[in-house]
């Protein structure tokens, strides 16, 4: 709903998108500034990407490189997938977050710097010998430097707050300036300020004559040159309800829409682990919709709890990160051999051990796919976005319920952070996958626990239905009655049915995301790459060339024609946050040429890389390792520049 | 929790047709039957009572009862059945470990079942050895035990289970041995309990670990070995014909329990503890009395119920819901949302 109109003033640009980068300390709110000009530029109509990036020390020391937060949105008129490459805009609220953010910004980018927070004491911390801003560095970048904290202290007086206090709202000031920017109502936020703030009405106040009083600097525009008015029309999309979703939030709503479509309670054991923890945080407000939530005191005990309440008969769920996943193991072991539903959603960092909690990766793959003692195959899916995340968790739940199996879905770090418009979809329009329980039998008929349907499903029988008393557990049991059978010719054919089950499990097939199904190149991605690859993929497209993108959802099984198509192509490029572990899988399944493109940085694909990538492959070098990209996001933080 | 229906069985009804595949002489089996013998005399319905166990000889306890059952992994039983109580609190629980399983790789989820109090009866067969892996010492294993693992003797002390039970909050402390008649009743009140009831049993491993509980278990001077406590009667143990008879007391200086003989009987002059099982001081003492020194206290140690967890997490879902939207279509739409118009291709 842009209220921009034809009658552009004479200092506005017309862009059809845009990248700005919030940066400041970790204490500055750049986070919050972030989230909020997120949703005001939803509510303009844009569409856009985020990405969040934050150190992983809760309060790092004031000041320094390594204590920088930044938000990074990427929004436009057109179709935005990514949160961008380059920043168009920084903010940068002290000399750190300029330092490390700066090698990003565009040449001729804008910089807004708080000059006010310049001081000696700052810049040292930040190894700047010289004052940035005075010494003539940025010449090559529009500067726009004022003391944002001076002026904060002076909009906020009539609070009487403490000037400690008052600059908590530097934040707010310089989202005012944002909004002004770009053309964004204010009342939205005055309303959030409110609400936030409901018990202490004088923060609120404070916090809203900021906002405003950053607006009105940029109306009143007593500057003059860099900043202008920036006229973005909204961008083109489907009709109907929209709101921004993380993919946090999306998980969590769709493991809630996928246990009501199984008609059943959800029960969900989870342990505090970065970046899952938002997930058990947003069920643990839904106790309405059936939700149980237990913080277990481990990640062992989060999923033993989840099968015990699937072995009840409810939707039993986990969630965790790759240490976590690890530590679930042998559990997830126990759900393939007493066939129960279960769900564990993986939000993977970057990895091995302890790794980089707070930044992305998709090294989990192998461990999704194969990492269990014994032959324990498990279906496996991933989410390509945030809104995305919310049809493959319905996926996960669908399965776990119809094929009685463990099911792992795979985000990610930036998934799980970042945000995007999501079409709000009507529930009338899903299709219910109701749970059956075996109840009773015909008179006569002997009870077989592990006795499938033709899906190769065993009988799902609760604890307190009469008549059908039975146990299970981790030793091989027999093929019917499920009683403990270590013999040879009982194993080898229970093996084969856990295996032929999974594989036997119905995926949609494979379609093409962009281009023809048959060409010179076809980029195959999985999970969170699905939109520099598409963006990249589409730049080529233009150009011409014969290249096209599959995005695949179903890690395991895979889809049937997935082989079909991808012979289809002279080359297949797999782009992958890891060290080529997809391709493996498809290299192992259909003996293609598949070729690796790996980043291991803990940094999202870019587009321009990624084109440049398959302007190689289509120059018949495919294939390589991206090198760390110290201008993109996350920051090599600490580290001069 | 709804009051369960008392149904009628018999000890056969709750044997399964397994066979059961302990080794001869084995404790176990006499625990099997008394938990067999038990549940007839509680009025259980086999249809609603569950066996969880993790892994071990004990751990093949679900196998051979007639009621739902789930050998599970290897020290996490407590997970799984919290799980299960938490999702159906109607069902009755009886959860099988033994030391190895539920007080080395699974002693932090002991911990927290028993902090959390989980209404279920949970069994610790502690017979100070892991049989199942072949006789290697076991986190309750004596001073010197040698095993296998232990060639010239364990140097590190052993845990002691009720003491860890209590010391972990639990409202229900109670010990047993495998062929004591006496088993029963430990059985039925720590049945009785609402909450997290632990059960400490004795067992006999035949194989790697034959008759280290002789001391007070053989029928031999049992009476001069054991003090079994009822909660209202005098600590006494011996036996007055012969004129063996004694008595615990009090030492209020040293807040020591002291073992005093009690001439005639008189128990009251000589100044013995009337068992009180809410008595949460003593029951610390009665947890660690040294045996030798002491007689091996058995029976019910502690027993003070409160609320449990499930209880608890039950009444919270309940507030929480009262007068709540349960629409998913709105759920999906919460927060700030905005509306295109239009068509995709010419939206307004």
């Amino acid at each position: 709903m842009a209220t921009q109109t034809a009658e552009t003033k004479p200092d506005t640009q017309i862009q059809d998108s845009m990248v700005v980068r919030f940066a400041g300390d970790s204490g500055d709110g750049m986070q919050l500034t972030g989230g909020q000009f997120t949703l005001s530029t939803a509510l303009a109509g844009n569409d856009l990407a985020t990405f969040p990036d934050f150190p992983a020390e809760i309060r790092a020391p004031q000041g320094t490189l390594f204590g920088v937060s930044a938000f990074q949105i990427n929004f436009g008129s057109r179709q935005i997938n990514t949160a961008g490459d380059a920043p168009d805009v920084l903010v940068a609220m002290n000399p750190a977050a300029l330092k490390v953010n700066l090698a990003s910004l565009k040449p001729g980018g804008l910089i807004i710097a708080d000059s006010g927070a310049f001081t000696k004491r700052n810049l040292e911390k930040a190894h700047y010998e010289a004052n940035p801003l005075e010494d003539g560095s940025l010449a090559k970048y529009d500067l726009l430097a004022f003391d944002i904290s001076e002026r904060t202290i002076e909009a906020v007086k009539p609070f009487g707050l403490g000037n400690k206090d008052a600059l908590r709202s530097k934040n707010m000031w310089t989202l005012g300036l944002a909004l002004w920017m770009f053309d964004r109502p204010r009342e939205p936020l005055h309303e959030w300020l409110k609400a936030k703030f409901k018990s202490k009405p004088e923060i609120a106040d404070a916090n809203i004559a900021a906002l405003d009083a950053g607006h009105a600097y940029g109306e009143t525009a007593e500057l003059s040159g860099p900043l202008k008015q920036v006229d973005m029309p909204p961008a083109p999309a489907e009709p109907g309800l929209y709101r921004t979703i993380t993919g946090a939030e999306s998980v969590s709503l769709g493991l809630v829409a996928g246990a009501q479509l199984a008609e059943l309670p959800m029960f969900f054991g989870g342990y505090p682990i970065t970046p899952a923890s938002a997930i058990l945080h947003h069920l643990a407000r839904l106790k309405e919709f059936g939700v149980t939530t237990f913080q277990a005191e481990d990640e062992i005990a989060a999923i033993c709890s989840a099968i015990g309440a699937s072995y009840a008969g409810q939707l039993g769920v986990t969630s965790s990160s790759g240490p976590g996943i690890a530590l679930k193991t042998e559990a997830m072991g126990l759900g393939i051999m007493v066939e129960l539903p279960l769900v564990i959603v993986n939000s993977q960092r970057g990895g091995p051990s302890t790794g980089l909690p707070t930044k992305t990766e998709q090294s989990d793959l192998y461990q999704a796919v194969y990492g269990r003692n014994g032959d324990a195959p498990m279906p496996v899916i991933a989410a390509r976005s945030p809104a995305d995340a919310f049809d493959v968790a319905i996926e996960a739940c669908r399965i776990a319920v119809q094929y009685m199996t463990p099911v792992m879905l795979l985000t990610d770090g930036y998934i799980a952070n970042a945000a995007e418009p999501w079409k709000v979809p009507d529930p009338e329009t899903f299709e219910p996958f109701p749970a059956t329980f075996l109840e009773g039998l015909p008179g006569g008929e002997e009870f077989l626990p592990y006795k499938r349907d033709e899906k190769g499903a065993r009988p799902w029988v609760k604890p307190g239905t009469p008549g059908l008393m039975h146990r299970v557990g981790g030793i091989e049991k027999h093929e019917t009655t499920g009683n403990i059978d270590y013999s040879p010719d009982n194993h080898q054919r229970m093996t084969e049915l856990r295996r032929d089950k999974v594989l036997g499990i119905e995926v949609p097939d494979q379609e093409v995301a962009w281009g023809e199904d048959t060409g010179d190149l076809v980029v195959v991605g999985w999970g969170s790459t699905y939109g520099p690859i598409k963006q990249a993929v589409g730049r080529w497209i233009e150009k011409g060339a014969k290249v096209s993108h599959v995005h695949v959802r179903h890690i395991w099984p895979l889809p049937k024609n997935l082989g079909q198509l991808l012979s289809g192509f002279k080359h297949v490029l797999v782009p992958e946050m890891n060290t080529g572990q997809f391709k493996t899988v498809l290299r192992d399944q259909y003996l293609i040429d598949a070729e690796s493109l790996t980043k291991t940085s803990g940094q999202p694909f870019q587009i321009a890389e990624l084109e440049e990538a398959i302007g190689r492959c289509l120059d018949q070098k495919c294939g390589g390792k991206l090198e760390p990209n110290d201008d993109q996001l996350p920051n090599p933080v600490g580290v001069e520049k | 929790m709804n009051e369960v229906t008392k149904i009628e069985t018999t000890l056969k009804d709750w044997e399964t047709d397994q066979e059961v595949r302990w080794c001869p002489g084995c404790g176990d089996y006499a625990i099997l039957k008394a938990v067999q013998r038990t549940l007839p005399q509680l009025g259980a319905d086999p249809k609603n009572t569950v066996f969880v166990s993790g892994i071990g000889c004990s751990s093949r306890f679900p196998y051979y009862m007639e009621s739902y059952g789930f050998h599970t992994i290897h020290g996490r039983a407590p997970a799984f059945a919290t799980g299960m109580k938490l999702a159906n609190p109607d069902l009755d629980i009886w959860m099988v470990t033994g030391d190895g399983d539920g007080l080395s790789i699974g002693g932090n989820h002991l911990m927290h079942v028993l902090r959390r109090n989980v209404n279920m009866q949970i069994m610790l067969f502690n017979n100070e050895i892991y049989g199942l892996t072949k006789g290697q010492y076991s986190p309750t294993s004596r001073l010197g035990t040698r095993t296998p693992s232990t060639p010239l003797g364990s140097y590190d002390r052993p845990a002691q289970p009720c003491a860890f039970a209590l010391g972990s909050g639990a409202r229900f402390v109670a010990r047993g041995f495998d062929v004591s008649k006496k088993l029963p009743d430990v059985l039925k009140a720590a049945h009785a309990h609402e909450g997290a009831a632990f059960i400490e049993i004795f067992q006999n491993c035949i194989v790697y670990n034959k008759d280290v509980f002789d001391d007070f278990a053989a029928p031999k001077g049992a009476e001069d070995r054991q003090l079994w406590l009822e909660d209202g009667q005098p600590m006494l143990f011996g036996n007055e014909k012969t004129g063996s008879l004694k008595g615990i007391s009090l030492d209020r200086e040293a807040l020591e329990l002291r073992v005093v003989d009690v001439p005639d009987g008189d128990w009251e002059k000589a100044g013995v503890l009337v068992h009180n099982v809410k008595n949460r001081s003593i029951a610390h003492m009665l947890v660690e009395l040294p045996f030798g020194e002491f007689p091996m206290a058995l029976g019910v140690l502690y027993d003070d119920p409160r609320p449990t967890y499930e209880s608890g997490v039950i009444a919270e879902r309940e507030e929480a819901t009262r007068g709540k939207d349960t629409s998913i279509a709105k759920l999906l739409a919460k927060g700030q949302t905005w509306t295109v118009s239009g068509t995709a291709a010419d939206p307004v």
